[in-house]
């Protein structure tokens, strides 16, 4: 197991480089230049001197091998470098903001879980009863709609209902956890709305399949108690695929929740991306993106390592 | 109760016996529907069967006769809601199960009635450890603590013969063997002292002497505890080794019970006697041409008016247009057939067609193909941070001749490399080592281009009629395919030689526009020979192309195939592990064990003076459809398991299973060496 999970990881690395090339390369072929931008902004009267200064002071005259080297460089000693734009390190622009974005996901996708589990079992159980038919009904629902809007609901109900609407000032959660909830909450329940329906359908059809299987049949003809057949045998076996669904989801949720900060006024990883993009922060976006293909490899690895612990034929295979 | 059943010998007078003694298990006048899209199938249509204590009674019948949803209605686990009782009595211990309450119902299965089913590689959770599994039942039904459950587990799995229990406790069904794991589900099913276990095919997915194995111990635990057995089985060999009693079943009810012995020696209806006619037997001379019952059975959507065989009856008569009642013949027998005095002898014995009686050609001494040394080593990946490789050697040192016209058969177990060797000889597999000339010609070394030149000459019939066509294309298509594409006919060409061949193979033209899913086994299979002979091939490599029918219809087969090479002059690799079918297509056979050949020779020295010890113990362990012959043999099953491809033994691959294995066997691998003229074998002790 671990001189597997030892490969695992080495293999992880192939994948990242191949994503940084691409994201560094793309972004430089793509229109849009930060110096101009940054200098129009500030306004006053641009000569092609001051842009060129500018330009090699943030080192993009250099040709693209040698930004690729230092950025490459950067990344194996864990500089992330400077932002282009507000000229702080960009380990620090995220790392305030990485922890709002990452517990409004977590609890987002435990919260999901939680409901999708039991939800998707019973409409597999009481398959095609009016069970069945509302908790299709909810998932498909909860597919149509968007993140944004069903957030804008949350605020507008909560407003017209309880004339209350959630804070806007962030507090970490170790400070005061119930100011904190009170406010990170009803982005969660937005962004894991959907979260909730994919693996709910998933976790469904993975049910109807299971209690096809001849082990089934082989519990009930042990006499096993119903309940304990669909909780001991059928669940186990049925959460394996729900499982892959769940964790590459996590991973979408994380790119989910770009528009859903900017509703809840959320100074998170999604809007420093927006702002990232919008003024061709170059620096920036390469290190937003090497994050989120972290999280999404990661993902992969967790769910192929929780694959060995339920199901031991990928674990002795 | 367990002690005055257990050592009941059969005796003549055992009908007399079950009719005083209450039976154990009643099943009356069962019905079982299901709804489909196209509307509601009888399944079960009024089955009625009765098995005293420590009897085993076996229901026989090809697929779909309703004797597994008898099975699975008796436990009532029938999938619902598709299907449902519709009528009828299950009486078990003076009480209907189909009238008690499902907490009841519960109560009863795994502890009174236990269930064994055919699929012992799908039959264990895999995700749960084995003692886990075996310790379900002793702590529901009998309400053990973990100690005791697991103390129970260890002694059940020495009672059916898995050594060093202990540990296996702890593994997964993954870490078994599929003979190992229907020991498992054995013991599940011994776990509460059962009055009766139900065998749903029990060792249908088995090698023949993981069979033999099986079967016995299940015999053995039931004389011994006195559990009566239900075994539903569709090989009359297996129930004339194991069973007291038969009901023979064919679309949806009961044709004929018996006690076994009297039902071969004098079969009451004619299915049964068809059923008894239409196997290869291995006790006796082998005949020209196999008689089969014709057709196929009814679609139950649909069912005839009158007697449901009679379209497919040879003793058919006017009466016949009436439903024929089960009625009781002499003590202990039913027949539902209105001239069932008259069986066996009223069902005309089939002529052998004539063009059967052609003389073969003498096939020829330099052979159309010739394999030699023949190897095929696999690299699987391991595990481990370097993902080493290990080796699987599929086939090694394989050497063989088949001459224009002749039919060498490939005999052996799963996992002993017959499927690679025909895999190779197609080129569907690169080989590691060896020759395989076709025509003087060497497959093994031909070009590309060579080999597309080849391939119209040898084509392929595979086992599995569904999945080996094409299910979005229809039958037409998938024969007219090769003729537009590979022989550049016309359009209107393709589809008139389409017809002619699906004529050729028994089937009416009209079939072209049906889709693989429209047909029966056996009429797909035909249209998998249909589309082998498009190409008017020389040579075909007929992969257990019979093993996935029903007798009735594999006999139908067997037959078209022998036909066609009389007609045609082809030459078959017949590739099986059924040595009667195989002796009866072959002239030569080669048997192979662990991708080695053990023996070749001429079908008769090799049936009827078979030298090596394995070739012997797979004959020893096919049981014969006769009682007489079968009561007669020793119990006798080869020990033991295959063992792993990826370390076999050294020396001799055969010793760690052979009853005259001597140290000397693992020192060297035995050459084969001609023993007789013509028969060679691979063993030291001969």
């Amino acid at each position: 197991m671990l001189s597997y999970l030892a490969r695992r990881i080495a293999l992880m690395v192939p994948t990242l480089l191949g994503v940084a090339l691409i994201t560094f390369f793309m972004l430089r072929v793509v229109p849009g230049d930060i110096v101009e931008m940054k200098l129009r902004s500030d306004g006053g009267y641009v000569t092609q001197e001051l842009i060129a200064t500018e330009r090699a002071r943030l080192g993009l005259d250099r040709p693209l091998v040698t930004q690729f080297a230092e950025w490459m460089q950067g990344l194996v000693t864990l500089d992330l470098g400077t932002s282009m734009w507000t000229g702080r390190p960009v380990a620090e622009e995220i790392g305030v903001r990485l922890g709002l974005t990452m517990q409004v996901a977590v609890m987002a996708a435990i919260i999901s879980i939680l409901i999708a589990i039991p939800l998707g079992t019973l409409s597999a159980l009481f398959r095609d009863t009016w069970v069945d038919y509302l908790v299709r009904l909810f998932t498909i629902a909860g597919l149509a709609v968007p993140a944004f809007w069903l957030g804008m609901l949350i605020i507008l109900t909560l407003l017209a209902l309880f004339h209350w609407s959630p804070p806007v000032t962030y507090t970490p959660f170790w400070q005061s956890p119930l100011e904190n909830l009170s406010q990170l909450i009803w982005p969660a329940l937005a962004v894991g709305y959907r979260y909730a329906a994919v693996v709910a359908r998933m976790v469904r059809s993975s049910i109807i399949e299971v209690m096809k299987e001849d082990y089934i049949r082989t519990a009930r003809a042990k006499g096993v108690f119903e309940r304990l057949v669909v909780t001991r045998h059928a669940m186990r076996n049925a959460l394996l695929p729900a499982i892959t669904v769940a964790g590459l989801e996590f991973a979408f949720l994380i790119g989910g929740l770009v528009v859903t900060e900017q509703v809840f006024n959320l100074n998170g990883i999604g809007r420093l991306f927006v702002e990232a993009v919008s003024r061709s922060d170059f620096i920036l976006i390469q290190a937003l993106v090497m994050l989120l293909a972290l999280v999404f490899v990661t993902m992969n690895l967790v769910i192929d390592m929780l694959y060995g612990v339920l199901d031991p034929r990928v674990r002795h295979g | 109760m367990i002690a005055t059943l257990s050592a009941r010998e059969l005796t003549p007078d055992v009908e007399l016996r079950s009719e005083e003694a209450a039976p154990v298990l009643a099943v009356e006048g069962l019905a079982v529907e299901f709804s489909t899209a196209a509307g509601t199938v009888r399944a079960v249509d009024g089955v009625s069967w009765s098995v005293g204590a420590g009897e085993t009674l076996a229901l026989v019948g090809e697929s779909g006769c309703g004797k597994s949803v008898t099975a699975l209605s008796i436990m009532r686990l029938l999938a619902r809601p598709a299907g449902r009782i519709t009528g009828g009595r299950v009486l078990f211990g003076g009480r209907d199960l189909l009238a008690l309450p499902e907490s009841e119902m519960r109560a009863i299965r795994g502890r009174d009635v236990a269930m064994i089913f055919q699929e012992p590689m799908t039959s264990l959770n895999p995700v749960l450890t084995i003692g886990a599994q075996l310790a379900e039942p002793l702590t529901i039904h009998l309400g053990m603590n973990e100690a005791e459950a697991r103390a129970r587990s260890i002694e059940l799995l020495g009672l059916v013969g898995i050594s060093d229990a202990e540990r296996r406790l702890g593994q997964y069904p993954h870490q078994f063997s599929g003979g190992m794991r229907q020991r498992v589900m054995i013991a599940i099913g011994l776990a509460c002292n059962p009055k009766v276990i139900i065998a749903d095919e029990p060792t249908t997915a088995l090698d023949v002497t993981i069979q033999a194995q099986i079967l016995e111990l299940m015999k053995d635990l039931s004389r011994r505890l006195g559990i009566t057995l239900v075994l539903i089985t569709h090989n009359l060999g297996i129930v004339a080794r194991y069973a007291d009693k038969l009901a023979v079943m064919y679309a949806g009810r009961v044709v004929e019970d018996g006690p076994a012995e009297q039902v071969f020696r004098a079969p009451r209806h004619p299915y049964t006697a068809g059923l008894l006619r239409s196997v290869p037997r291995l006790d006796q001379p082998r005949r020209q041409a196999l008689e089969t019952i014709e057709g196929l059975p009814p679609n139950l959507l649909r069912p005839p008016a009158g007697c449901r065989f009679a379209p497919r009856c040879a003793a058919r008569i006017p009466a016949c247009e009436r439903d024929p009642p089960l009625r009781p013949m002499e003590p202990g027998r039913r027949a539902a057939c209105h001239r069932a005095e008259e069986m066996p002898s009223a069902l005309p014995v089939a002529p052998a067609p004539t063009r059967e009686a052609r003389r073969r050609p003498q096939p020829e001494v330099a052979g159309l193909l010739q394999v030699r040394g023949l190897t095929k080593h696999f690299a699987v990946p391991t595990r481990g941070l370097m993902g080493g490789k290990a080796v699987v050697r599929a086939a090694e040192d394989v050497s063989f001749s088949i001459g224009r016209g002749e039919t060498l058969g490939l005999v052996g177990e799963s996992g002993c490399g017959k499927t690679t060797v025909g895999r190779l000889v197609l080129r569907l597999e690169e080989s590691t080592q060896g020759e395989i000339l076709f025509g003087g010609r060497d497959i093994a070394a031909a070009s590309e281009r060579e080999m597309r030149a080849l391939r119209t000459r040898i084509q392929v019939i595979f086992q599995d009629p569904y999945s080996s066509l094409n299910p979005r294309m229809s039958i037409g298509d998938t024969i007219c395919e090769p003729l537009i594409h590979r022989l550049r006919m016309g359009r209107a060409a393709a589809q008139e030689r389409c017809a002619a061949l699906l004529r050729q193979v028994g089937l009416p033209a009209e079939m072209a526009g049906r889709y693989p899913h429209q047909m029966s086994g056996g009429q797909r299979q035909r249209v998998g020979i249909a589309r082998a002979l498009a190409m008017e091939p020389e040579f075909i490599v007929c992969d257990e192309a019979v093993s996935a029918l029903d007798v009735s219809v594999q006999g139908q087969i067997i037959n078209l195939l022998e036909e066609l090479q009389a007609e045609l002059g082809l030459s078959y690799l017949f590739i099986a592990h059924d040595l009667a079918v195989v002796r009866h297509l072959s002239q030569r056979i080669v048997v192979m064990y662990l991708g080695r050949v053990m023996e070749t020779a001429e079908r008769d020295a090799l049936y009827s003076t078979p030298l090596h010890p394995y070739t012997r113990a797979l004959l020893d362990a096919a049981p014969v459809p006769d009682p007489e012959v079968e009561r007669a043999r020793a119990p006798r099953a080869l020990s033991g398991e295959l063992p792993s491809p990826l370390a076999p033994p050294s020396g001799c691959v055969f010793r760690t299973r052979c009853p005259m294995a001597v140290t000397e066997c693992a020192a060297t691998v035995p050459p084969l060496r001609e023993v007789r003229p013509g028969h060679h074998a691979a063993c030291i002790r001969i």
